[in-house]
């Protein structure tokens, strides 16, 4: 079996998947069972100033699909709500149980240099292998001018690197917000800060629902209700976008990346270790399912590597941010065209209607002797945008077919169409 | 209660536990299994469903609806196509119908969407304030219906609805039809039958008057000049003989005049019970029959069939409801000779074994006999020519038995329309009845509003 072993920032760990900072990572208890259940690392849950954090009831809420599956879970919890020295002596008990495991420490107190320079070296005497800064937290903290108010401004995330680089000599990764317009420039800034790597991504501001009957957002405290972050499954898109723009800039070439966002299986995590990441970090997928998920997820990494003939994830490990480009580099002759493969067919029409109603007219519905209907592609029609394969209920009952047009490669840059064409 | 079978004993089992085996036989979703059930549907287009079911319900919509917590919505649309939706949930053969042609049934899933139990949760669980339909303008047409069986009942509320006064003339006692009197009880339990007519009555402009028989007290030519249209929803109402000598022997009935005595009964235990028994027939009907007898603790109830069980007109799920039942199938068998006691009563009954020759049904020569307490006839039902007696009704044009219509559900007589079982179009079904009922409805305000702009 492929080796899932990883030194990431200069932490190792026997396996990629840690655990997010985030209640399941809250205190021992929680982590050691994380441990017992084979979880590679943990970011402990964030720690702050003294005295500790307090919380509202309720805290959670949550979007699901039509059958009661979550999409995402919202939250308006704040930082640990339990006290620095308890949090500090157990980490420290915790470190010493398991050595093997990786332990990072989660940070956010107030943007002075002075609140810094008192929390480090506690933490570092905790014998943990390294601290991640909580720059993302978007709700609570951030009216405290913590958190995302400072994941926002690059020039504050630069600052309070360099504070962690200089008062401490663990390494340092700086989790970041996505609650930003471009990522880059957070992650310029942790690399001008001297970060040892960059984690992202954080929640994202939300509201899941409202209750109608009483006009309250959810999740509800008492009658009213505040904006919470955004996890789960519907965040990962978000959160492999934000991992692929940071790893294919040039600026930032080089720095680690810990993946986060919506992972819950293996294959999440091999997208996002394939777009640039050397460890991901789970939360809402353990939350929602227990700390066993992880055998799954390693079982199944491993299985996959092997079909690929990986032995590390290094091998893979951003191999699939080379080809991840800008719009103009994409090819504009490439033509596919969808297929529909009729024995797999069930009739159902969706194809059509979506076409037809939405898009390019080009799937004919052809009406049957027995009253059903026959769905056809209009080649000349179709322009390949994959909408009736997306709404086709049978896997792979549409194909989209590559289409030999003679034509060679052009870029948009190099189009004569473009009024900016690069002349060649 | 029934003479035929006076001299049979009760059932053994008290009332509860019999009740018990009457209750719904598909029991009903609740609200979780309605929503995830619904989550199934993938929303066709041109829905394959919607052109399988007789009544053309817009399945993936009233499915959505219940999906995103609009049950009334979801009624409503039911019922807008088919106003005895309730009933038609209950009791269609949703494995011949919309759910054989549901996209899910493909090779790969081999599980229809369940149609058939989502529509009756949506007419269930609906709380409408008021009647959901409102009729329009009065036009001050008159129209005789005759039969308060589906077709009728459907008949009649779309003409309301389009603002002509209805007048339903109906033989027995209680409005339905079927419904009331024929349908499984474990199919349409408890008294829905009487709740779905009170609600479509609701609507209001439909008088029913009971006791009134075509061809008895009432004649087609009277009412042809009495009303400024009529329709024709008689059902079928006579049972099809055997042909056999001893055809009025004790012990020897129809399985419809049973199972309308089962479904009016209101004291199980009192009803006589054969406790070996024969079914002969190969349809719903002689399911139906052969599985109640069952249940209300009958030993032994053999359903005996000419031909094979690929020939029956019972589909394999009701079929399978027999056999869940211990009811024995046996094919390839027809009956010879009724066979008697002393006292002249069924005591069993001798049959000829059979066999295709030549795509003919032969007897093989060999025969064989049934002990049985009773012999219950479910060999189809024909129409009651009695109803058609008068010098107008005989004008109507005739197929087989049955009344000659159009697919507008027109007779040969002008003004005069049928539907349902009586007519020759389509196939006997509470969900056919109700199309018909509606189509003719909708062909008859077409007619009288096309007169009025002439006039
Ligand atoms: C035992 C049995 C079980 C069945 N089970 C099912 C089933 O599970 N699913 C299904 O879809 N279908 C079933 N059917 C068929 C279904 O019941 C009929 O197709 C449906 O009831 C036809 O409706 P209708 O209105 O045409 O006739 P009916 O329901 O027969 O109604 C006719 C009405 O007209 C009245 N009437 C008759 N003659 C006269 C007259 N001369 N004057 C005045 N009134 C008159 C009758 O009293 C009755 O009220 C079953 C039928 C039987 C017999
Ligand atoms: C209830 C809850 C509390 C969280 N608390 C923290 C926190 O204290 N510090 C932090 O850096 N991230 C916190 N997060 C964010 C997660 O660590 C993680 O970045 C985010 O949930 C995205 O990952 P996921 O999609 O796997 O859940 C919290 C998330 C949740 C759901
Ligand atoms: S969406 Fe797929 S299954 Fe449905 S009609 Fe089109 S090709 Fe067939
Ligand atoms: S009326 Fe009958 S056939 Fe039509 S959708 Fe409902 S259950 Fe199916
Ligand atoms: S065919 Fe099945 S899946 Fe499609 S709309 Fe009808 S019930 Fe839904």
């Amino acid at each position: 079996m492929a080796d899932l072993s990883i030194v990431f920032a200069g932490i190792k760990a026997p396996n990629p998947f840690w655990l997010a900072s985030a209640p399941p990572t809250d205190k021992a208890y929680n982590v050691v069972r994380a441990y017992e259940a084979g979880w590679g690392g943990v970011v402990w849950k964030t720690l702050g100033e003294d005295p500790a954090a307090v919380n509202v009831s309720s805290r959670y809420s949550a979007h699901f699909g039509p059958n009661r599956e979550v999409m995402g879970i919202n939250n308006i919890e704040l930082i640990t709500d339990r006290s620095l020295e308890i949090n500090l002596r157990e980490i420290t008990q915790v470190k010493k149980d398991w050595p093997d495991r990786a332990l990072i420490v989660s940070l956010m107190v107030p943007c002075e240099e002075e609140s810094w320079k008192f929390i480090l070296p506690l933490v570092e005497a905790t014998g943990a292998d390294g601290i991640e800064l909580n720059f993302g937290c978007p709700h609570g903290m951030p009216e405290r001018g913590m958190g995302a108010a400072v994941g926002q401004v690059p020039e504050y995330v630069e600052m309070v690197t360099r504070w962690c680089k200089t008062y401490c000599s663990l390494p340092v990764i700086v989790k970041l917000t996505p609650n930003i317009t471009d990522v880059r420039l957070s992650a310029r800034a942790a690399h001008r800060g001297g970060a040892d790597a960059v984690s992202l991504i954080n929640t994202i501001n939300s509201i899941t629902s409202v209750d109608l009957e009483r006009m309250v957002a959810l999740p509800m405290v008492g009658s009213q209700s505040t904006h919470g972050g955004y996890c789960g499954s519907a965040v990962k898109p978000i959160a492999l976008n934000m991992v692929a723009e940071i790893a294919r800039d040039p600026l930032t070439k080089g720095l680690p990346i810990c993946g986060i966002g919506g992972i819950g299986s293996w294959r999440d995590a091999a997208e996002f270790i394939a777009l640039g990441c050397g460890a991901v970090q789970v939360c809402t997928a353990a939350m929602l399912h227990g700390f066993r998920i992880v055998d799954e997820m390693k079982d199944g990494l491993s299985r996959w590597m092997d079909s690929q003939g990986y032995t590390s994830l290094d091998d893979f490990s951003g191999r699939a941010v080379g080809n991840t480009t800008d719009w103009k580099y994409l090819d504009i002759n490439y033509q596919v065209i969808a297929k529909i493969d009729q024995d797999a067919c069930i009739g159902c029409g969706r194809c059509h209607i979506a076409c037809e109603d939405t898009s390019h007219q080009a799937i004919s519905s052809l009406k049957q002797a027995d009253g059903t209907h026959r769905y056809e592609v209009i080649e000349d029609e179709c322009v390949g945008c994959n909408l009736c394969q997306i709404t086709c209920p049978v896997e792979a009952c549409i194909e989209m077919v590559p289409h030999n047009n003679g034509l060679p490669f052009l870029d948009w840059n190099h189009d004569p169409r473009n009024p900016y064409c690069v002349a060649s | 209660m029934i003479k035929s079978l006076n001299h049979l004993p009760h059932p053994h089992e008290n009332a509860q536990v019999l009740a018990s085996h009457f209750t719904d036989l598909a029991p009903p979703l609740n609200a979780r299994q309605a929503v995830l059930e619904s989550s199934r549907c993938l929303y066709c287009y041109d829905a394959p469903c919607v052109n399988a079911c007789p009544s053309e319900i817009d399945i993936p919509s009233f499915i959505r609806n219940i999906q995103q917590e609009n049950v009334q919505g979801a009624a409503h649309t039911i019922l807008s196509a088919n106003i005895l939706g309730g009933s038609c949930a209950r009791v269609c053969p949703t494995e011949v119908l919309c759910q054989q042609a549901c996209v899910r049934n493909n090779s790969q899933e081999c599980a229809p969407v369940l149609i058939g139990l989502l529509q009756r949760y949506a007419v269930d669980h609906a709380q409408f304030s008021e009647h959901p339909f409102t009729r329009a303008a009065p036009t001050g047409k008159r129209i005789a219906v005759v039969g308060a069986g589906p077709a009728g009942l459907a008949c009649a509320h779309r003409l309301a609805l389009h603002g002509h006064e209805v007048v339903i003339f109906e033989a027995r006692a209680k409005s339905g039809g079927l419904n009331e009197y024929g349908i499984a009880k474990y199919k349409l339990v408890d008294d829905f039958a009487q709740r779905e007519v009170d609600f479509v009555l609701e609507i209001g402009g439909i008088e029913v008057r009971h006791g009134q028989r075509l061809g008895d007290n009432l004649t087609l030519s009277e009412l042809h000049q009495q009303f400024d249209s009529v329709f024709l929803g008689l059902g079928l109402a006579a049972s099809r003989l055997l042909g056999l000598p001893h055809e009025d022997a004790p012990g020897l009935l129809a399985a419809t005049d049973y199972i309308r005595e089962l479904r009016q009964s209101d004291d199980l235990t009192q009803l006589p019970l054969a406790e070996r028994c024969i079914v002969l027939g190969a349809g719903n009907t002689a399911i139906d029959m052969a599985v109640q007898m069952a249940r209300l603790g009958a030993r032994e109830v053999n359903l005996v069939y000419r031909r094979g069980l690929e020939d029956m007109g019972a589909t394999g799920h009701e079929q399978d409801i027999a056999k869940a039942n211990q009811v024995r199938l046996m094919t390839w068998a027809q009956p010879q000779e009724l066979l008697l006691d002393e006292q002249g009563r069924v005591r069993g009954m001798r049959f000829a074994r059979t066999r295709l020759e030549d795509g003919r049904l032969v007897s093989t020569g060999e025969t064989f006999e049934l002990a049985a307490d009773a012999v219950f006839k479910a060999i189809g039902q024909t129409f009651d020519d009695a109803a058609l007696g008068d010098p107008l009704a005989q004008k109507l044009k005739r197929v087989g038995d049955r009344i000659e219509v159009d697919e507008q559900l027109r007779t040969s007589v002008p003004g005069v329309y049928a539907g349902g079982d009586c007519t020759s179009l389509g196939q006997d079904l509470t969900v056919q009845a109700v199309q018909h009922g509606k189509l003719a409805a909708e062909a008859m305000h077409a007619q009288l509003m096309l007169d009025q702009e002439a006039a």
